[in-house]
């Protein structure tokens, strides 16, 4: 066990493991540090020079993140020196922030904001330069406003966490800011438009590219029909967005938001996870029976998918070729669903609801041809459902629509790393061996980083690994291609968590954020609904059955191949 | 601004510049001295060579970048046969450089930091020469010019044109 230090915050005793930082300290004393530039997890350098404190042994005040306890300090986190440090350090961020703070997105929501408030700033005190740069707003996924942004590099940390680094900091002193690198545009870069940057960002310098205006005018428009569905993972965070605790599901409620944004009907994207699961589960017997390309690869993040094709071209044969459940619908709906009703595909207006901004690049591909026409990210549903005047924790619960509405559990646990791999399993397992029963994988259940586990099935020893975050991907194919790991089945979530912590979900305070473990309790959620689901399996569901019943006869079928399968592109960047 | 050329300049610069990036990668913090080594080379820091360098070290594009911006001793433009360098030291500036450095900008039509398209000229500035009593002063390759006025400038880049002819 670790020694631990006693000290004093605020002349409150407290005892914490040795190497502590102050703030570590603090919280466990129940005293507020304010911070900006901190996220748990993601960033911890003490440069924003907000959580500044008071303590003896020190000279001048430090950084609580990162300055450490020592035997017998005593720390003081609001003196009138500690006050009047911490106001100049917001008025000077001030002096050069775009404050377009009457509708910028975060305002109410935002840290600067926030603090500036709480500590009575003048945001005019110092003359700043009022000098603007243009917005990126070259990808179709993610917008850079610079002007906005306060250089605390929470975003630059997150995105080299994904061992991506699309974004750095550039020049110095006064000049220095956050860009690409040779000042080029995200779509230039390296950027797989994951998102971990924006929900990293304490202000509104990055957001989603918001496609929300497209969706009112095809709702308003009485030649287009148009249809919802949302992703595994929405229902477990949208709540967030309307105060509901963190793992709330809120299923019920947000289909019957959607229903009232005006005449729109529901549907369920698990039931498309469910999808997935049957053409992936098969090519990947298939893989296995006839010498295909192994190991396998999942293929449902577009953010992974485009690391790959970027990073490691060489790699895209190990791709799984299903697409993603979102295109896997758009697909569906646009054949089977437009013929069975004699709709036609040009009138059919189809919005996804997605956890992720990636998927808003994925639904542009030329290769998915338009299927999807517009993909939302919770944040932006909740902002609709907002703008709509509809109280969200008043609604009933509601049912998704038929014939999209019933799917296992198998699709649900998509949402959460590991899920994918799970479902595959539940499937595979009994392609495999009809007699297999077991539902339940908990091995690469769980946050850690990196889950590998090794079943027997049908006599034959099948070897999987499940990461999630592309630091860790990068792991995982590196080791593969040097040799020293072996699998038959891999899956890969680029957003650290899986979806459920995706770059389109929710952007929660960071009192919350920092002392929460959001990945675990919003995958909880979904979990919960799987034990609950009557099915677990994704090929005992009516809806499948009834799909390839009436349109694909079996999976992999020469049709599934043309509608709910592709191919990928060799991008390679540095 | 290029876009991704596909070469590091010459084959032989391109030699030189991977027996650098080989010889250093596995010494922790070896960027600094393998940005150093490139310019030597290739006189300044380019795209393709900071690609060149990050994939070598398995690390980011903007991370190269970064540095580059970071560090003044690092030119991300060509410079000219005749490397201009107009002190901005204080003894120069309260004697009137910012305006000898502006005569140079227009009297060759281009920006502190660039190159002229003949290749000819590159604009500096530096922080003295230690040539104070000289002030305002500029040097070109190794020649100081002190005690300098605007209406100097055009007969002295005139005879490095002339030189040249």
């Amino acid at each position: 066990m670790a020694k631990m230090i006693n000290l004093k915050i605020n002349n409150i005793p407290v005892s914490v493991p040795e190497g502590s930082s102050v703030l570590d300290a603090a919280r466990k004393a129940g005293v507020v540090i304010p911070t900006l530039c901190y996220l748990k997890d993601v960033n911890c350098v003490g440069s924003c020079r907000m959580c500044l404190v008071e303590a003896t042994g020190a000279r001048g005040l430090v950084a609580a993140c990162v300055y450490p306890v020592s035997e017998g300090m005593e720390v003081q986190t609001n003196t009138e020196k500690v006050r009047k440090s911490r106001k100049m350090t917001l008025e000077l961020l001030l002096s050069k922030h775009k404050k377009e703070c009457l509708a910028c997105e975060r305002a109410g929501n935002c840290e600067l904001q926030r603090l500036s408030i709480e500590y009575g700033c003048d945001p005019n005190y110092f003359a700043g330069d009022e000098t603007r740069h243009p917005i990126d707003d070259s990808a179709p996924y993610v917008v850079r406003d610079r002007d906005k942004c306060i250089n605390c590099m929470r975003c630059v940390a997150a995105c080299n966490k994904q061992a991506v680094g699309a974004i750095g900091a550039i020049d110095r002193g006064y000049a220095a800011h956050v860009g690409s690198a040779f000042e080029m545009d995200l779509m230039s870069s390296v950027c797989v438009g994951c998102g971990q940057c924006v929900v990293a960002c304490p202000v509104g310098a990055l957001k989603e590219r918001s496609t929300v205006d497209c969706v009112w005018d095809a709702i308003a428009d009485p030649k287009k029909k148009v249809v919802f569905f949302t992703a595994p993972s929405v229902r477990a965070t949208l709540g967030e967005a309307f105060g509901l605790p963190v793992g709330t599901n809120v299923e019920g409620k947000m289909v019957a938001a959607i229903r009232r944004l005006g005449n729109v009907e529901v549907f369920n994207m698990d039931v498309t996870a469910d999808l997935t699961i049957m053409e992936e589960a098969a090519e990947l017997v298939n893989r296995i029976q006839t010498g295909g390309v192994m190991p396998m690869f999942t293929s449902c993040c577009p953010g992974w998918v485009k690391f790959v094709e970027q990073k490691y071209p060489e790699m895209i044969p190990h791709l799984s070729t299903c697409k993603s459940p979102q295109e896997m619908f758009g697909g569906l709906l646009k054949t089977y669903y437009c013929e069975k009703n004699g709709i036609d595909p040009k009138d059919l207006y189809v919005v996804s609801v997605i956890p992720c901004t990636a998927k808003k690049y994925e639904a542009s591909r030329p290769e998915m041809g338009g299927e999807v026409d517009t993909a939302l990210t919770t944040r932006e549903l909740a902002r609709m459902i907002k703008t709509a005047g509809i109280d969200f924790n008043s609604l009933p619960e509601e049912a998704f629509d038929n014939p999209f509405a019933t799917c296992s559990g198998g699709g649900t646990i998509f949402g959460a790393s590991g899920g994918v791999m799970e479902a595959a399993l539940r499937v595979a397992a009994q392609m495999l061996d009809g007699s297999f029963e077991v539902v339940d994988f908990k091995e690469v259940r769980g946050t850690q980083p990196i889950k590998e586990a090794t079943y027997k099935i049908a006599g034959k020893t099948v070897r999987v690994a499940v990461a999630s975050g592309l630091a860790n991907a990068k792991e995982i194919i590196e080791g593969v291609k040097n040799g020293t790991r072996h699998y038959d089945f891999i899956e890969i979530m680029a957003c650290p968590g899986g979806c459920v912590n995706g770059g389109g979900q929710p952007t929660l305070p960071d009192s919350i954020r920092n002392s929460t473990e959001l990945k675990s309790l919003r995958a909880a959620a979904l979990y919960k609904s799987d034990k609950k689901n009557g099915y677990r399996r994704s090929s005992e569901t009516p809806v499948i059955k009834m799909i390839y019943d009436e349109y694909f006869g079996t999976p992999n079928s020469e049709k599934a191949h043309k509608v709910l399968h592709t191919h990928y592109h060799e991008d390679k960047r540095i | 601004m290029e876009h991704c050329e596909a070469k590091c300049g010459t084959a032989e610069q391109e030699k030189a510049l991977e027996a650098v990036i080989e010889a250093s990668r596995s010494t922790p913090g070896c960027l600094m001295h393998i940005l150093q080594e490139a310019q030597g080379i290739y006189g300044y820091l380019p795209m393709p060579v900071q690609k060149k360098i990050a994939e070598g070290l398995g690390i980011s594009l903007s991370e190269v970048y970064g540095v580059v911006t970071f560090y003044s001793q690092f030119s991300l433009n060509p410079k000219g046969k005749n490397r201009i360098s107009v002190c901005l030291g204080t003894a120069c500036y309260v004697k009137g450089s910012d305006k000898i450095l502006e005569e140079v900008e227009k009297e060759l039509g281009i920006k502190c930091g660039e190159c002229t398209a003949d290749g000819l000229f590159s604009i500096d500035s530096c922080r003295c020469v230690g040539a104070c009593g000289l002030a305002p002063v500029m040097m070109i390759g190794d020649e100081v010019y002190g005690k300098l006025t605007p209406d100097k400038v055009k007969g002295i880049l005139d005879s490095y044109k002339e030189a040249n002819k």
